[in-house]
């Protein structure tokens, strides 16, 4: 069978997936936003999929954006990771409960 | 038998997709640096995927960028804090199970959407540095300044929050 646009979709559905039991499952942060990484990787593929069979670079161009802003997002949140490890000695989203009701 | 792209094609998203389980569910180690490495892994296989869609200019950014330096930035934080500690934490079942549950329904439903789409005529667009670097300050020269503006402001802020102590 010819390899076509629902083949790299459905990649990208399965990636996106296995990032988001990444987030889910796991309870240290860091790995938590390596499976944030894999979500957004899983949407560029869609889109540079897309691009690619619809003949247009827009969304070629759009996935520029996202691997730029994904840059800039992971030096914010890592930062913020180490601000709060500094305060608290801990990288585990089960001992953050301090907004818990 | 089929063609050679094809078959790369099934070869760079199996190994996708078995790296980026490797990476979050790793059933032999919970360290967090085995998963940074798994995940250098898949976004070297995903740079291989566009190159098969004709992306070589975002294959190219997909190494630079991502395996190079976001990898580093996740290695050094990983190496600045002290996670000996998550080995020994118990995994919540009912949460994984749970967890596990949602992911498969949702994995479900995309695929299907994605099998109900009409398939699109097949044409040829080559994502070379020459065509995206002409749309890009071109017809997307705004969003692009913008974004400039925007690494200044991350890199403000990273240096802000890293100091020793906020004011």
């Amino acid at each position: 069978m010819q390899v076509g646009l629902h083949h790299y979709l459905v990649v990208s559905a399965l990636l996106f997936s296995l990032g988001l039991l990444g987030v889910l499952a796991r309870r240290n942060l860091l790995v938590i936003y390596m499976g944030l990484e894999l979500m957004l990787n899983a949407a560029n593929l869609a889109l540079v999929a897309f691009s690619r069979y619809n003949a247009n670079l827009n969304g070629q161009v759009m996935v520029f954006f996202i691997i730029t802003v994904a840059a800039a997002e992971v030096a914010v949140g890592l930062s913020l990771i180490v601000a709060l490890y500094r305060k608290r000695q801990s990288a585990h989203v089960e001992d953050l409960t301090s907004l818990k009701l | 038998m089929p063609a050679l792209p094809d078959l790369l094609f099934y070869a760079f998203a199996g190994l996708t997709l078995l790296f980026g389980f490797l990476c979050v569910a790793n059933p032999l180690t919970r360290n967090p640096v085995t998963s940074a490495m798994f995940l250098v892994l898949t976004i070297c296989s995903l740079a291989g995927l566009f190159v098969l869609l004709n992306a070589f200019f975002l294959a190219a950014v997909q190494v630079l960028v991502y395996a190079g330096a976001v990898m580093v930035l996740f290695l050094f934080v990983i190496m600045l804090l002290d996670l000996k500690e998550e080995e020994r934490r118990q995994l919540n079942k009912v949460a994984l199970g749970a967890g596990s549950v949602a992911v498969a329904v949702i994995a479900g439903i995309l695929i299907k959407a994605v099998m109900s789409a009409k398939p699109a005529a097949e044409q040829l667009v080559e994502g070379t540095t020459k065509p995206l670097g002409r749309i890009l300050f071109t017809q997307y020269l705004l969003p692009f300044e913008i974004l400039s503006l925007l690494l200044l402001v991350a890199m403000v802020g990273v240096i802000l929050l890293s100091k020793k102590e906020l004011k």
